[in-house]
């Protein structure tokens, strides 16, 4: 049904993920299909890493990583954005397509009174993506 | 298992990287937490010491008005006055040091690593050179400076009786009696305030944190350039105050640069369409300017301050073109040649630092100009650091320096052209008469389709207003999370509004000249701050890849 499944990760608060992360390597026996964690960063050196080729890196090595726990396929995709505190989702859907994904499945918080202000990531690609999205709840 | 050909987002490899090898890690100091509904991510203490100190000042002005007034009214010409040469040795420096890197070997190294592609089209990154804080003085000082440097070479010098310094506020040696000569002393001396200078000032502290963020993976904050003078130390108390110093800056520059602005809107609206002028029309208008920044804000780096920037500067240069063109032609672009000469012919003598008789020139235009630049350095270089990855040092420079500076001769010799030329050719004495922020709109008036010219200058006036605050509110926002770019959105919501808050504060409850005359002070102290910057340069550029 899906052949990748699309799977955002920040890396710099990669325990929080552990159900969305399970949630998608269960999809991916059930469907044999690939998981690609796609990682947003900056040009701009954050506390993941330096610079973009340190992210991707550092984001391929936890593909690697969740492959071997997980016994899946897997792979990562960094993309550069401007300004990720805003053109998040628009950066997760572009690269959905550009992945060709027929599925992303993505942690998210709890809807609380700030969503009407500042919306959930999880909530904004639901909304736009072109594709099947699981929203995952990790609390 | 993994597979690194998947990495399509940062397509090549970007060359060799000389990453400084700190053990500190970008965002370590900082509070991540809940404030009720809203999430941040803030340094400690460079956010709580900031904000203190800017509420702390604005007390200190609304509750001891006069004192204020007077200390720091005797403040700013005081560091101006004492320390002139220094303002105009520090800023020959500074543009010899850029010229001096566009012709060395180091102009190849590529921020970014050597193989790293730029972040923004030429078009979009030119267009916000001019956005953080240029823009907008163009369009005030367009019509005014030339023509005031034109009357007042113009007018000759003139000493007191008995000896003494000279009372007139001509440059150099003035032209007294002499129209066409003091037409090329007046442009030359205006773009000596609009040109290479004021660039280079720029263009010093944005490479500088272009260099340390891209190249030498720091975070990117103010301090992070000073890592080889302090090491380690940067991190700590040394750093905080650099950075605070900058916020502080800034937010001040930004807020009372909002709240005369919004008087001098107010006026040209009176003139222009019987808006009635007082204190609500312009907290009306700050709250607007703050409103459309504030949705700016929230649209992102790409959605918001670029594509504003795009159309101001589309606009910009239609009325450019549309001045040139229903204006007198021939003469502005004699006159476009002819300034540009006088200006190199003048710049020698004008930046000379010492030994000057045009006292009250030198000092109070040029000196006061150079404080002015140098306090907004850490706001705009940031800012164009910001959207300079993957330009070499040669191609920054060269765009950041020579390119603006020529787009200011041209915006003076049109604007300020066409308004000397009404008043030698026509005797139009209508924008030379009008106050400052009625000039432009004035020249325009004496011009075919004004209705529509003086709308669009009144547009452009409000949107570079808009990206001045919209790029100021993202540099505080990133120097206060500790160089994060990502921090959450809250925050530069948070420093948008507080700056319009405190722009309608200090214009409702006066000290509105009291803090920027204190801005303008703390001119001196980047000065030295930039001085490092230059020597922090070098040693980072000694150990790249050219």
């Amino acid at each position: 049904m899906f052949s990748k499944i699309m799977v955002p990760v920040d890396l710099a608060h990669a325990a929080r993920l552990d159900k969305a992360l399970q949630m998608a390597s269960d999809l991916a026996h059930l469907y044999q299909a690939e998981v690609v964690f796609v990682g947003v960063t900056t040009s701009q050196p954050s506390s993941v890493a330096h610079n973009p080729q340190e992210f991707a890196a550092k984001l391929d090595s936890f593909a690697t990583e969740q492959a071997d726990k997980r016994r899946i396929t897997a792979s990562g995709h960094a993309v550069v954005s401007h300004d990720p505190a805003v053109d998040l989702e628009a950066t997760l859907i572009e690269a959905c397509n550009n992945i060709g994904a027929g599925l992303i499945v993505m942690a998210s918080h709890v809807p609380s009174v700030r969503d009407y202000l500042f919306h959930a990531h999880g909530g904004r690609v639901a909304e736009k993506a072109p594709v099947s999205v699981l929203v995952v709840r990790e609390t | 298992m993994a597979d690194e050909s998947t990495n399509q987002g940062i397509p090549a490899p970007e060359g060799e990287a000389d990453i400084i090898d700190t053990d500190y890690e970008i965002g370590q100091d900082n509070i991540e937490t809940q404030i009720g509904p809203i999430g941040v991510d803030i340094h400690n203490p460079v956010f709580p010491v900031s904000g203190f100190v800017i509420v702390a000042f604005v007390f200190y002005a609304l509750a001891l008005p006069d004192q204020a007034a007077t200390f720091f009214n005797w403040l700013r010409p005081a560091v101006t006055s004492t320390f002139d040469w220094f303002f105009f040795g520090a800023a020959d420096l500074f543009v010899l040091f850029c010229l001096f890197l566009i012709v060395s070997p180091w102009g190849k190294v590529r921020l970014g690593g050597n193989e790293a592609t730029p972040d923004y089209s030429y078009i979009g990154w030119f267009a916000m050179l001019f956005a953080a804080g240029m823009g907008i003085g163009l369009m005030f000082y367009g019509v005014s400076e030339p023509m005031s440097h034109f009357s007042s070479s113009f007018g000759g010098t003139a000493v007191p009786e008995g000896g003494g310094a000279r009372t007139d506020w001509a440059p150099l040696g003035a032209a007294a009696g002499d129209q066409a000569e003091a037409v090329r002393l007046g442009m030359a001396a205006t773009i000596f305030h609009w040109g290479l200078h004021p660039w280079a000032i720029y263009a010093i502290v944005a490479l500088a944190l272009a260099l340390f963020t891209y190249n030498k993976g720091l975070p990117l904050t103010i301090r992070s350039a000073f890592y080889p003078i302090f090491g380690e130390r940067v991190w700590g108390w040394v750093g905080h105050i650099i950075d605070i110093l900058a916020v502080y800056a800034t937010l001040f520059g930004l807020a009372t640069s909002l709240g005369f602005g919004a008087t001098q809107a107010n006026a040209g609206l009176h003139e222009l369409f019987g808006v009635p002028t007082g204190a609500t029309t312009e907290v009306i208008l700050i709250s607007v300017i703050t409103v459309i920044a504030l949705i700016s804000v929230m649209r992102g780096l790409d959605g918001g301050v670029k594509v504003l920037s795009e159309i101001n500067m589309g606009l910009a240069f239609l009325l450019l073109i549309f001045v040139l063109i229903a204006g007198p032609t021939a003469v502005i672009l004699s006159g476009f040649a002819s300034s540009l000469m006088a200006y190199i012919e003048y710049l020698p003598a004008l930046s000379n630092p010492v030994g000057r008789e045009d006292v009250n020139f030198s000092q109070g235009w040029t000196a006061f100009y150079w404080a002015w630049w140098i306090s907004w350095s850490p706001f705009v270089g940031m800012f164009i650091a910001r959207v300079s990855r993957g330009r070499t040092v040669r191609e920054f420079v060269i765009c950041v320096l020579l390119i603006p500076s020529l787009v200011c001769v041209l915006w003076m010799s049109v604007f300020g052209g066409t308004a000397i030329h009404q008043v030698l050719s026509d005797g139009f004495t209508g924008a030379q008469d009008a106050a400052l922020e009625l000039k432009l709109f004035k020249m325009l008036g004496e011009l075919p389709l004004a209705g529509i010219t003086s709308f669009v200058g009144i547009v452009l006036v409000v949107v570079f207003f808009v990206t001045s605050s919209d790029s100021g509110s993202l540099v505080i926002d990133t120097i206060t999370a500790g160089g994060k770019v990502d921090a959450p959105v809250p925050q530069r919501v948070f420093w948008c509004i507080f700056e319009g808050a405190v722009a309608i504060v200090l214009l409702l409850g006066g000290g509105l000249g009291a803090l920027q005359a204190m801005v303008i002070s703390t001119g001196l102290p980047f000065t030295v701050v930039l001085l490092l910057m230059c020597w922090a340069i070098f040693r980072g550029l000694l150990t790249e890849a050219r």
